[in-house]
């Protein structure tokens, strides 16, 4: 079995004149922890809106476990096995934070989907709000109830926009482990800016620029590539970059 | 399925009462809570659309009317029984479904879906009002035009030798509305139900994790026609009479400003605020110096501008603030 | 030859009186992004304040029509806005709601005032002789009032600084604002013109059908349609939608009778809308007014 779980090929999407994504050429294998990084306005998150389905490219092509995903719906995408978390949080607001685990744990292929909810609130921490609506929670928790929803879901492919926005140190670090538990059975690319975040992650790193790709490689090889450096990095590369 | 004993109480007394009100209560006052409870059950459908599926529908009285022509041609072509019943249920439910496919599945969103679904209701009262003449008959049934179609046979339950009596009419329309409630609340409680809800929270969410959010709403979509259809049977048959004013403007407003006035969050509510409305409109239809539509204008702008979210949910609230202070001092 | 005169006229007329009867409609829609279910109430009180200033006042027809009515209607719809709309700004379903209670309430009001039976009005125009035919002159009066309105429209909004504030608003409201524009008085008068142009349409149309409180049902289906698969472009929008949905109503009722005709709108509107879900602007003309 091909360890290459995703590929896209010349992708690119444009409105009007604006080309978010030019030509992205996109490797992924199985059981990676991959991290996208760049400045806003890239086309990150534009890119991942075309990985879940949201979004249709204007060109190009996108290849999941072989299978061409350009022209399927969004929820087709969903359950051949990607899943997304949006970077403005995307949960059910109205209901509980166990019915919206269920909806979740109620797609995944195997298993009973109380005990995995039971299961994934004990992981999130959120047993004691489980009767409580998303919509009462505060900003972080309502991230662990949607990152909640993609353990719960354990889809093969999982996109995290922005996982630790708006979190506390604290936060921080429990997210990071979260995305470790992830990890352990999908494959996951997660969007960040934080370097000392994505440093905790610790996986291979692309560089997003104006629409395309600008760079890949490890942690420390991006800190040290002089491109990356000019365009993103700046003051964040010189803390982290090796020997500083 | 767990269900809470009060339930299965409140169950039970409201079937007895549906077998023994007619017992007690003179024939005017049964005629009238006969209709009564029958809109009960239209509020009902609405009540679930809207309330639980998050799909605006303004034209519910278009499976109202739907059914309560099927019905009437229905009795005309093959007898008021069992296929005359199930024409009316089929017709409006078929007709949710075509035109739920076509907004659904064209994204057509929150608002639009309003305006639409109004506009076909008025299309088909528009279209139902020119229908008079002999040329305008299904198989047996004239059509009527504005005048509508009279005398239309009274419901004969299969194996019965006579039509059923005004009594067995009115336990009938109550006994469908205390099913159709209980069944609402086993459909929402279920899995089908829950997604339904997911979709009304979160459209997009719900199709991330792979639901077919379309589909959904479709089907609660037809359920609620399919209700507000047989709606509409109970109703021609409890007048034996039919006019377009089932598609009319009037009565698309009163479905709406019934679920407003009770409350999008429950059931009961908007059944409440169904017969209570119609009592109210009784006693205004009796005088003649307030117009009726004046009055439930008045009604629903007041109740958007300040209680927008309708009796039960602010009077549940309200409620809740009084118990649980009161659990905190004991 | 004249046949084809004949038909040719009344393909028009249909268009212009769907354009009339949706371009107040379109106004408040495309302008304000606002649902108002109270649409075919100013068209009802625009007939009435005609039939009553001709045929109770002395008012000459042409003036009651033209002038009194949108004067009047346009009013209101300045006050309805300050009473009732301006509270709701932002919750279009609200807003949809508070203005059919406000549809039902004028409604059983112009029934408690006028009582429930349909008044007249006769046509000012006689018959045009067209070869051995005869055309209706009071149709030919539509379609020149329609193109009259849409022009006029048009100018209004491209060229006076009303026009341009108006748009402004309808793009940006908070920019608009910072801007030093107010765009409360820019929605009041939005509102009010659109109101004065629905109740221009209720006149205009009373010699063709009479008056009655519930006549706006008859028309507000119909404007809904028009408005909704015409898209956002005010005028773009309604030109393109009465035009395509003018000619194919009345072509089936030539074909017909004109109760398929209403059919084949609905099921025009239908497929349109499936088609092109953000209306004909949505997607051609993009950048027409």
């Amino acid at each position: 079995m091909s360890t290459l779980l995703l590929e896209t090929q010349g992708l690119g999407v444009s409105f009007g004149g604006v080309h978010a994504v030019r030509e992205v050429d996109f490797r992924l294998e199985r059981g990676e922890v991959r991290c996208l990084i760049g400045p806003n306005g890239a086309g990150k998150s534009t890119f991942f809106k075309m990985l879940s389905g949201q979004l249709q490219p204007s060109r190009g092509e996108i290849r999941f476990k072989g299978r061409p995903l350009r022209g399927l719906a969004t929820h087709e995408v969903a359950r051949l096995g990607i899943g997304i978390k949006t970077q403005v949080p995307s949960v059910f607001e109205g209901l509980d934070v166990r019915e919206n685990l269920r909806l979740a744990a109620a797609r995944r292929a195997q298993g009973v989907p109380d005990e995995i909810v039971a299961q994934v609130l004990a992981e999130i921490g959120l047993d004691a709000v489980a009767g409580t609506p998303v919509n009462a929670l505060a900003h972080g928790q309502r991230q662990w109830v949607e990152l909640g929803m993609i353990l719960a879901s354990r889809p093969e492919l999982v996109l995290l926009d922005e996982p630790a926005a708006g979190m506390t140190h604290q936060e921080v670090r429990k997210t990071a482990d979260l995305i470790g538990a992830i990890n352990r059975h999908s494959t996951v690319v997660v969007v960040e800016h934080d370097m000392a975040f994505i440093r905790l992650i610790a996986g291979h790193i692309t560089v997003f620029n104006q629409g395309e790709v600008l760079a890949e490689g490890s942690f420390d090889d991006i800190m040290a590539h002089a491109e990356v450096r000019a365009a993103y990095l700046g003051k964040q590369g010189e803390t982290h970059a090796p020997g500083a | 399925m767990r269900v809470p004993v009060i339930s299965l109480a409140l169950g039970a007394a409201a079937v007895a009462a549906a077998i023994l009100v007619p017992t007690v209560v003179d024939m005017f006052s049964l005629l009238s809570m006969t209709v009564y409870l029958v809109m009960a059950l239209l509020a009902l459908s609405l009540a679930f659309v809207w309330g639980h599926g998050g799909i605006l529908c303004f034209g519910q009285a278009a499976f109202f009317g739907l059914g309560a022509y099927a019905w009437a041609i229905g009795a005309f072509n093959f007898g008021p029984g069992l296929a005359a019943m199930a024409l009316a249920v089929a017709v409006p439910a078929a007709f949710a479904a075509l035109l739920g496919y076509f907004m659904f599945y064209g994204k057509i969103s929150d608002v639009y879906l309003g305006v639409i679904t109004l506009a076909v209701t008025l299309i088909l009262f528009n279209l139902m009002n020119s229908t008079s003449g002999d040329s305008y008959r299904i198989g047996q049934a004239l059509l009527g035009g504005f005048n509508g179609i009279p005398s239309i046979p009274p419901l004969t339950l299969p194996g019965a030798a006579e039509p059923l009596s005004p009594e067995g009419t009115f336990t009938l329309a109550a006994l469908i509305l205390i099913a159709a409630y209980f069944g609402l609340r086993a459909v929402m409680a279920s899995r089908f139900g829950r997604v339904v809800a997911a979709v009304r929270e979160n459209e997009q969410r719900a199709l991330l994790l792979g639901y077919n959010a379309s589909l959904y709403k479709l089907a609660a979509f037809t359920l609620g026609g399919a209700l507000g259809g047989l709606a509409g049977m109970l109703y021609a048959n409890w007048g034996a009479f039919v006019s377009p004013g089932v598609f009319g403007l009037s009565q698309s407003a009163q479905i709406i400003i019934w679920v407003i006035v009770g409350g999008r969050g429950t059931l009961i509510g908007p059944i409440i605020a169904c017969v209570a409305l119609q009592a109210m409109v009784t006693q205004l239809g009796a005088q003649h110096t307030v117009d009726t539509g004046l009055v439930l204008g008045v009604i629903l702008i007041l109740f958007v501008l300040l209680i927008p979210r309708g009796l039960a949910p602010t009077v549940l609230d309200a409620c809740r603030r009084v118990v649980r202070p009161a659990k905190e001092q004991a | 030859m004249d046949l084809v005169a004949i038909y040719a006229i009344d393909i028009l007329g249909a268009i212009a009186i769907l354009a009339l009867l949706s371009v107040g409609l379109a106004v408040v829609f495309g302008m304000m992004k606002i649902i108002n279910l109270a649409h075919g109430e100013f068209m009802m009180l625009g007939g009435y304040v005609a039939i009553l200033a001709t045929n109770q006042w002395g008012v000459p027809i042409w003036i009651s029509m033209m002038v009194l009515a949108p004067l009047i209607v346009g009013v209101f719809g300045v006050l309805v806005e300050h009473l009732l709309v301006r509270h709701l700004y932002g919750r279009m379903i609200d807003t949809m709601l508070a203005t059919w209670g406000l549809s039902l309430a004028v409604i059983g009001l112009a029934t408690m005032v006028f009582g429930n039976t349909t008044v007249g009005i006769s046509s000012p125009l006689g018959g045009i002789t067209i070869g051995a035919r005869q055309a209706s002159g009071y149709t030919l009066f539509l379609i020149a009032l329609a193109a009259g309105v849409m022009v006029a429209l048009w100018c209004l909004l491209r060229f006076t600084d009303f026009g341009l504030r108006a748009r402004a608003c309808m793009q940006n409201a908070a920019m608009a604002n910072a801007l030093g524009m107010n765009p409360n008085g820019v929605y009041k008068m939005t509102f009010g013109l659109g109101a004065a142009l629905s109740g221009l349409a209720g006149a205009v149309l009373a010699p063709l059908t009479g008056v009655i409180p519930t006549i706006g049902a008859a028309y507000i289906a119909k404007a809904f349609i028009t408005v909704i698969s015409g898209g956002s472009a005010v005028i773009a929008g309604t030109v393109s939608a009465s035009g395509f949905f003018g000619a194919i109503s009345q072509g089936v009722t030539f074909l017909a009778t004109p109760v398929y005709g209403q059919v084949a709108l609905l099921l025009a509107a239908i497929v349109l809308i499936r088609l092109l879900p953000q209306g004909i602007t949505g997607r051609f003309f993009k950048r027409a007014i």
